[in-house]
């Protein structure tokens, strides 16, 4: 091997490493977090004895977790059911590696180590774990293949109210797969690529997607909601009416391994409506970050994105703590009822809105991504008067008091 | 026959989700940033509002006169009310001809604090005490002796009184 080729397999592996260590570290912090807003929602404190305010409680827990008794119910179908954590967890981890998570960084270095040899690298490094042609696609893929992991623990539990958690989420889950891939469409037509970093590219050169595909991104977050099984989906688990859903007969770690695929598929989706909606690491109001990479750029877009995507995640458990849970058949009833043909009504609008601006000669950038807002604010305008039985927000209450 | 559901017409012209939605996390934001209730226990007893009333009946305590001896006269009378028969009173009597308790044990996992012993003493010894910190290692040492019953140092309850039935 040439210095050169191992001083890249050493950038590769740390960036995989340092990447999903640090993901796995945002996890239990996600965990606390949700703890602790939880319970500020609800006048609390929460969690706030082990270590400083706190934080780390989840390494506790993960302790606990790890030395707890291990059941395998009678009735389970042994090898389903110790492969079901894994195969919801993995997924959930391998989404982030198509994110780019900060500008890339310059890194040069030439050492030599005892046996291993030379190693030389020169150049910048891009901060992603792999940059697949294939983008978001791989993102969808991914996405669908966490439900297996769910379907699996419900079916092998050999427990009628985990089968049940299983039945509701492969219907859910596999439902609003579709709102989720409709919702991107969109996105392809602007930038005209699948892979991430040219996504993020675009809204950096012009605006973020979120001002031309407004409602494109609501549909994203209501569909990123179904696919995390969050409240006010989160019908695969029930607490109330299926005492843990998929999860009841899991205890020790594996019961912990779901957690953490929750919790990874809330921060990955979290990450990924800022990535393909917010600029992912763009820093808003400058041009600086687009620059000459250097260490200080790389940090302070990573701060960017880390700060965009727990935004997203903070929004995900305040909705989670506010709303209630939504009947089975109400959850179907808004993925095909409502979200499908809107979302492929909004993709043919946008289709035309976006082929008459091409044909006018305009190319993507302020204004035209202004004027695509345009067209969102009459279409969401228009479906939240058709939508909302009280005329949009505050419609009802203006003619109550006669100011309208 | 069948059981008639009474299904509740929805005032669909007078609702809107969204706004339902955004005021329902108007309010979960307000009380994410309002004060906090919680009492953080170890470091902070109860106190002011959180203080807990004087008429509280938690473990007992054992009155002394002024030479540090128990009032207890070993009458009887507390093991005959106490309904859950924890009180254990061998009575002994001096020189002198004063009856007082050679033996007397309060088991205060099966009591169920209800005053009684208190309300019964002739000699206002025996009481219930304001006091809810009990954690012990061992269960044995939940049988209170005459010693550490006199030796409690926490407020004594106040009885009820029915001429002053708020307390006031």
């Amino acid at each position: 091997m040439t210095p050169e080729l191992k001083g890249l397999l050493l950038v590769g592996s740390l960036k995989v490493t340092v990447g999903f260590s640090v993901l796995l570290l945002a996890v239990a912090f996600v965990t606390w977090l949700e703890r602790r807003v939880a319970a500020w929602i609800q006048n609390r404190i929460g969690p706030n004895r082990v270590g400083p305010q706190g934080l780390f409680q989840p390494i506790a827990d993960g302790i606990k977790n790890f030395v707890k008794e291990e059941v395998l119910p009678a009735q389970a179908d042994r090898t389903l059911f110790l492969l079901a954590p894994a195969m919801a967890f993995v997924p959930s981890l391998l989404l982030f590696a198509v994110i780019p998570f900060a500008a890339p960084l310059p890194l040069s270095f030439d050492f030599t180590l005892p046996v291993l040899g030379r190693f030389v690298h020169t150049g910048v490094v891009p901060m992603i774990v792999a940059d697949l042609p294939i983008g978001f696609l791989f993102i969808l893929a991914m996405s669908s293949l966490a439900v297996y992991g769910i379907v699996f623990a419900g079916w092998s539990s050999g427990n009628k109210y985990s089968f049940l958690g299983g039945l509701r989420s492969s219907a859910q889950m596999v439902s609003y797969e579709i709102g989720l891939g409709l919702s991107l469409i969109p996105v392809l037509l602007i930038v005209g690529d699948v892979r991430l970093t040219e996504v993020v590219a675009v809204q950096q050169r012009s605006a973020w997607l979120v001002i031309p595909l407004t409602l494109s991104f609501m549909f994203f977050a209501i569909s990123a909601l179904a696919e995390n099984n969050r409240l006010p989906f989160d019908l695969p688990e029930a607490e109330g009416e299926l005492v843990g859903g998929y999860h009841t007969e899991y205890s020790s770690m594996r019961f912990a391994i779901f957690f953490l695929a929750e919790y990874g598929a809330l921060i990955t989706m979290s990450a990924l409506m800022a990535t393909l909606f917010f600029g992912g690491w763009d820093i808003p109001f400058t041009r600086w970050d687009q620059g000459e990479p250097s260490a200080l750029k790389w940090l302070l877009t990573l701060g960017s994105f880390v700060g965009k995507t727990f935004f997203f995640v903070f929004c995900y458990i305040w909705i989670r703590w506010t709303l209630p849970r939504f009947r089975f058949d109400q959850v179907m009833a808004l993925g095909w009822k409502f979200l499908l043909p809107v979302a492929l009504a909004y993709v043919m609008v946008m289709a035309a809105a976006v082929w008459t601006f091409d044909a006018m000669g305009w190319e993507y950038g302020r204004l035209y991504a202004w004027g695509l807002f345009v067209v969102n604010l009459v279409l969401g305008g228009a479906l939240l008067y058709g939508l909302d039985s009280d005329r949009l927000i505050w419609g009802q209450r203006l003619q109550r008091e006669g100011r309208m | 026959m069948a059981i008639a559901v009474k299904v509740m017409k929805r005032p669909t012209d007078k609702i809107s989700y969204l706004r339902a939605t955004l005021q329902g996390l108007a309010i979960t934001f307000r009380h994410l940033v309002a004060p906090k209730w919680t009492m953080q226990y170890p470091e902070e007893k109860s106190q002011g509002d959180w203080s807990i009333s004087p008429r509280w009946r938690g473990t007992h305590r054992m009155l002394t006169d002024e030479q540090g001896r128990a009032k207890c006269v070993a009458c009887g009378l507390c093991p005959q009310i106490c309904p859950a028969n924890c009180i254990k009173l061998v009575p002994g009597e001096d020189e002198a001809g004063h009856r007082y308790p050679l033996i007397y044990e309060i088991d205060e996992f099966r009591c169920v604090f209800c005053g009684y012993c208190q309300e019964v003493c002739p000699e206002e010894a025996i009481h219930v005490g304001v006091h809810y910190e009990n954690a012990e290692y061992e269960r044995g040492r939940f049988v209170y002796d005459l010693e550490r019953l006199c030796a409690q140092t926490y407020p004594v309850s106040t009885l009820w009184d029915p001429s002053d039935a708020k307390g006031e």
